[in-house]
Formats: C-alpha cells, structure tokens, sequence
C-alpha cells in the first residue's frame, strides 16, 4: 500500500520547519549550514511526492537539479566557513558581524 | 582692398598669442619686438585703410566688412563687422599710432619694476599680452559697426584696464585702485547694456539689428514716441560714456588708475580708453542730435567737469595725479565740443589730446625713473639741468596742454570754445576760466619740477632718460607741437580744416552750423590766447621770482585750498552715502539670505539625510539570525496575503 501523500506533505513541513528554526536560532555555522540542507532536502521530498502524486515526472527531475544545485552550493558555502574559521578562529556567526551598519 | 581691414584686429591678436605661447622662451627684447612690430602692423592697415577711404568718393565713404554671423534669431541679425568711415579710421589711427609709440617706450620703460629692480621675464611678458589685449579690444570698440560689437570692445578695454591698473598686483594701493576702476566703470557700462536693449527694444522689429546705419536709419519716419525715447536712451548713453570718460559723477576712478605702470597710465588713461565715451556719443549723433535736453547735459557737465578737474590739478603735488586731472579737465572739453553739437572740434580735442598727454605721462614716467619712483613735484627741482632732453619733451607737452598759441592743444581747444560760445556765452566763460586754470597747473608743474634748485636728494642725483625712450618721446614731442594745424578754423579758408573735411561725410546729417563770422572768430582766438599767457604767466610770477603779489594771490585763495586738496569730498561723499550703505545691505544679504536661508536650507537637507541614515541603519545589525528572521517573517507575511485572498 501507497503512503498517502498528504504524510509526506507533514513530514516535509515539520522537516522544513526544523530546519527553519535551526537556521534562526543555532549560532553554530556548520549547523546552520545543516539546517539549511534540511530545508532545501524537504522542499525535495515535496517535489517528488506531489510528482509521484499526479504521476509528473518535472517535478522529479527538478528534485535532481535542486540536489546538484545543492552539493554547488554545499562546496561554496564550505569554503567560505573555512575562510571565515581561518580569518576569527570561530565558527559563531554573531561574531562575525562585518555588514553592520 | 577695404575687405581686408579685419588683418587690423589680427596683427595684435597675435602678438598676444606669440607672446603668450613663447614669450616666455625667447626673452624680453623679443617680446617687446613682438608687440611693437603687431602694433606698427595695425598702424599701416590704419593708413592704408585711410588711403583706401580717400580714394573713393566722399558720399561713399562708409564700408561695412562683414566678418561673421554672430546671432541670428528670426529676422534680428547681429553680424560681427566692421565699420570703416573717416571718423572710425581715425580713432584706429589714433590707438594704432600713439599705442605703437608707447609700446616703443615701454618695451625700455619697463625693463624696471616700481621699486626699480629687475622685472622679471614673466611680467614684463605679461605686460605686453595685455597691452597687445587692450589694442585689440579698443580696435574692435572704434571699429565696431553694431551697439552689442561696441559693448564686446567697451567691456574688453575695461579688462584691459583693471588689469593693468593693478599690474603691480602686490601693492594694495594698486589692487584697490584696479577694483575701484572696475566697479566705477561698471556702473557705466550698466547703462550702455540697458541703452542697448532699450534701442533693441524699440528698433529690433523695424531695423532687424543693431547696427548703427540700420537704427540711424530707422529713426527717419520713427513715431513721435520714439523720438522722444531717444532722451532716454542718451541719458543711459550718457551715463556709460562718463563712466568710460571719467566725468562727473563717475570721474572718481581715473586718479587712482594712477597707480599702474606709466605707459599704461599714457596709452589707456590719457589717450586711448578714457576717449571712448566721446567717440561713441560722436557716433551716435544722430540720437543726441533728436534730444536737446541730453546734448545740453552733456556740455554742462564737460564744463563742469572741465572746470571741477583743473581746480583740483592746481593744488596736487604728484606729478601724474596732477596730469590725471588734467586729463580729466580735457575730456570734459570734449565733452563740452560733442554736447554743443560740435562732434568735429570734440574728436580733434581728443586727437591733439592724445598726442600731448601721451607725452606728458611718458615723460613723467622718465622723471620718474629718474627719481628712483618719486613723483612728489615738492621733491623735484632743478630737473632741467639734469635732464634736458625730458625738460623740453616735457614743456612741449604742458605747452601744447596749456594752449600755448599755435601748439596743438591750441587749436583744439580753441575751436570747441569758438563752438560754445555760438551754443551760450555762459558755456564758453567756463571753458575759458578753465583754460586759465590749465595754463596755470600745466606750467606749476613745469616750474617746481624742472626749474629753480633741486630740493630733494633723488633730484640732485637725476639722470637722463635710457636712450631706448627718446625717439617715441620725439615722435609724440612733434604731435604735440604740430597735429594741430591739421584743423585750422575757418578763417584760415575753406580747406585749411583737414580733419574737418575728413570727418564731414560722418556728420554730412548735421545741420549747417551757424557761423559767427571771422571777427568773432579772430576775437575769440586773441582773447583764449591772451588767456593761455597770461596763466603760464601767473605760474611764472608764483614760482619762479616769486614776487609779492602772486603769492597774496594764492592766499586770497587759501580757503579754498582747503576744499581742493581734498578734491571736493567727492570720494568721501561716494564713499559714507553710496559705498558704506551698500556694503552693509551686502553684509545683511551675506548674513541673513546667504548665511541663512540658503546656506540653512542646504545644509539642512544633509544634516536631515545624515539623521535619517542613522536612524535607519539602526537595522543592519550584522547579526545573521536578525536577518534570516525579518526574511522568514516577510515571506511567512506574504504566504498568509495568498492564504487569505
């Protein structure tokens, strides 16, 4: 039997929703980083679900494209943490505050 | 050959260009060469022009050479060109001529500065390009053929002049002098801009420019109310020309003026700029000639000024204050000569004018040198012995100044009395009491300077003048001697007017004048001759035996004295009613308007910018969270807008 899609579509918020949160209130950049990848990883489980639900493939392939996308974005974002560590030795990002105005 | 005239206005132009581009590497004689041999180039396109003049019928004597369009709007057209006539072709003839020989004495002269050092190449370099300037703008003022081309020039000399006013720009005195000079002239020059829109105004429809032949012309068959316009336009005229002329009520600048190198003092304020206001209310005549009430104005204040000026020359003691006045005095008998309708006599006076007080400043400028930059006439003494040749370059001048019979100053002066005694006999006793004045400052000067025993270490040690300023100062010695018989009175015959027979296709529109016969004429001249003598002689009896009673004389005379030597209050007059006034409604505007409302709205628009900026920047935080937050908070806001709708 098919797991209803309107399960996967709970899942997929209370995932985003942590992600969500973790982004607003964990200090901790790599974390932040995680969070952000539950989020995007959600909205992809979204895609397929509502996909396989109307029996689309689009929404499919754009779930592909959102996880390469991701893995570029997973590269760049590493980089610039590990400059950053490299520059303050911390990875708390209230310290780094370089755009106040 | 006449389409050609425009190489005049070239010749100087490009000395200045040379001698600014170059001057500098090619050192001074060369600078000098430069402007001198520009200046003697636009004398021969003056002679030729004139030969070229003479060789065509007199009806015909009028050529207009048109150098470019300048504004062009619908039908009204103003074109740069040049009016070559008699009258035009001797005023350049006159700058070209007397200009050439000062620029000849300078190029020694001024090899010195004020305080007899070396001039350095830059100014003596600088010099020249603004002389060479004046040249060009005053050629384009006598040569213009339109009122807004005679502005260009009119406002060109007056650059001119403040510039070399204040040449020794590092003393006070002679920046000051440079800016009253400016300010005075401005007032003037305000009511030629307003005469000109006015005429524009008036004749812009129906004459299409501003040319003098097209508005002389369109004042033939002009409505009555035009016609009497015109006393307005030459009182606004008038007031340009006394401020350019130095006349009362703006005469106030020309002794200051002064204060710039000698040369300049001959070529602008004694020959050439100061006659401006006199040429051009001669070539406007036919405006003059439809308001009596102007013409009148203009001769009672020659008079006036003829007669103010001299009173103040007897009692100065500075060498070149007391030709400044002198030239005041003249001016104003030209003004005198043009106000009584007697254009030809006005232009001739400035003529003769030019040539003795050219050589009566360039003398004065050799004395000068040779008393290590004193000009205190007290202070001199005895120069004629040491100086023989500037004594009688000198005496020649003041003779011809003071109207000695049959030196040129004689002539002129004679036949612009002769013309207002026709007008009013009234006229005529102040010129010729002014003329008593002039005999007697002219030769007060003669006698303390180069006469009796030096009084002062400077005179007892003067040296002739540096050989390179004596030839120009002979040529001008013989101008001033000679250019009078070129305008004999009519008793001499018909022909023996050279200058009027020139000048008579300019003024052909002129009514016959009135003649009062060859006895009247033959008394008058006995009468200003007995007069001229008997001033040199009362300057004699003063200050050479000194005798009794010419010295009971002067203190008749002593309170007067008082009222001279402090020429009349008039600078103190200008400067607690008109000056001091100003200035305070121009700091109130500097407080109040500037400081104020406009400096507080300014900086109030930034000062408020900043404050917001801060304000708002209160919100970049630089916190991430705070970031991510206001971003999840605006599209959760924007989600909740499409739930609902």
């Amino acid at each position: 039997m098919m797991t209803p899609t309107s399960f996967i579509l709970i899942l997929s918020a209370i995932i985003f929703t942590i992600g969500a949160v973790g982004v607003l209130v964990r200090r901790n950049a790599l974390i932040i980083f995680m969070s952000v990848e539950m989020m995007l990883n959600s909205v992809n489980l979204t895609l397929v679900a509502v996909a396989n639900q109307w029996g689309n493939l689009t929404g499919q392939i754009f779930a592909f494209i959102v996880i390469a996308v991701a893995a570029v974005e997973v590269a760049v974002g590493l980089a610039i943490i590990i400059a950053i560590v490299r520059h303050k030795d911390t990875t708390n990002i209230d310290e780094v505050h370089l755009l106040k105005g | 050959m006449l389409q050609f005239a425009w190489i005049i206005l070239l010749f100087p132009l490009l000395g200045l260009l040379i001698n600014l581009l170059f001057g500098k590497r090619l050192g001074k004689s060369f600078i000098a060469l430069v402007a001198s041999a520009a200046v003697f180039a636009s004398l021969l396109t003056a002679v030729g022009m004139a030969a070229a003049l003479l060789a065509l019928p007199e009806a015909d004597r009028s050529v207009t050479v048109q150098l470019w369009q300048w504004i062009h709007i619908g039908d009204f057209q103003v074109n740069f060109a040049l009016l070559i006539d008699p009258l035009s072709v001797l005023m350049a003839l006159v700058v070209t001529g007397v200009g050439f020989f000062i620029h000849w004495y300078a190029a020694t002269y001024m090899l010195v500065d004020d305080k007899h050092q070396d001039l350095s190449l830059r100014l003596y370099g600088r010099f020249f390009i603004y002389l060479n300037f004046f040249i060009l703008m005053m050629l384009t003022l006598v040569l213009a053929n339109n009122y807004l081309q005679l502005y260009v020039g009119w406002e060109g000399v007056g650059l001119a002049s403040y510039l070399l006013i204040g040449f020794w720009f590092y003393k006070p005195s002679a920046a000051n002098a440079g800016k009253k000079a400016f300010i005075v002239n401005r007032i003037g020059d305000f009511g030629l801009a307003l005469a000109i829109m006015w005429m524009f105004f008036l004749f812009g429809k129906q004459a299409g420019s501003l040319a003098f032949n097209d508005i002389f012309a369109a004042l033939k068959g002009a409505p009555d109310t035009t016609i009497a316009a015109m006393t307005g336009v030459t009182l606004l005229l008038l007031l340009a020309a006394t401020g350019k002329s130095a006349q009362i009520p703006l005469f106030v600048w020309l002794p200051d003026a002064m204060e710039g190198p000698t040369p300049v003092s001959a070529l602008i304020h004694a020959a050439t700029m100061v006659t401006a206001g006199v040429y051009m209310i001669a070539r406007s005549h036919p405006l003059f000639e439809l308001a009596p009430t102007t013409m009148a104005i203009v001769a009672w204040i020659g008079a006036l000024t003829a007669l103010m000026a001299a009173s103040i020359a007897i009692v100065q003691t500075d060498l070149k204050r007391i030709l400044a006045y002198s030239t005041i005095s003249q001016l104003g008998y030209m003004f005198l000569g043009v106000g009584v309708g007697a254009y030809t006599a006005g232009i001739f006076h400035l003529m003769t004018h030019a040539f003795f007080k050219a050589l009566l400043f360039l003398t004065a400028g050799s004395v000068m040198h040779a008393m290590h930059g004193e000009l205190n006439i007290d202070l001199m003494g005895g120069l004629r012995k040491k100086m023989p040749k500037t004594y009688w370059q000198f005496l020649a001048g003041a003779a011809a100044l003071a109207g000695f019979p049959l030196l040129a100053g004689f002539w002129s002066k004679d036949a612009i009395l002769y013309e207002a005694f026709l007008k009013s006999p009234l006229l005529w006793g102040v010129g010729i009491f002014t003329a008593l004045l002039t005999a007697f400052y002219s030769f007060r000067a003669v006698y303390r300077a180069f006469h009796g025993e030096p009084r002062s270490e400077h005179a007892e040690h003067a040296h002739e003048q540096p050989g390179g300023m004596t030839a120009p100062l002979w040529f001008l010695t013989a101008g001033a001697l000679f250019a009078g018989f070129l305008g004999l009175p009519l008793m001499f015959g018909e022909h023996a007017n050279v200058l009027g027979n020139w000048l008579g296709p300019v003024f052909a529109d002129l009514a016959e004048g009135q003649h009062g016969g060859e006895s009247l004429e033959l008394t008058l001249f006995l009468v200003s001759s007995a007069i001229a003598l008997l001033g040199i002689f009362i300057a004699y009896a003063r200050y050479i035996p000194e005798w009794g009673w010419a010295k009971s004389l002067q203190n008749i005379f002593s309170p007067l004295q008082n009222v001279l030597e402090n020429k009349y209050w008039v600078d103190e007059f200008y400067m607690s009613f008109i000056v001091d006034p100003l200035r305070r409604v121009g700091q109130w505007f500097y407080r109040v308007s500037d400081g104020k409302v406009i400096e507080g709205a300014v900086n109030g628009i930034g000062k408020y910018t900043v404050a917001a900026g801060a304000y708002v920047a209160r919100l970049q935080t630089g916190l991430l969270s705070m970031y991510a937050l206001s971003f999840f908070v605006g599209v959760a806001l924007i989600l909740l807008y499409f739930l609902l709708a």
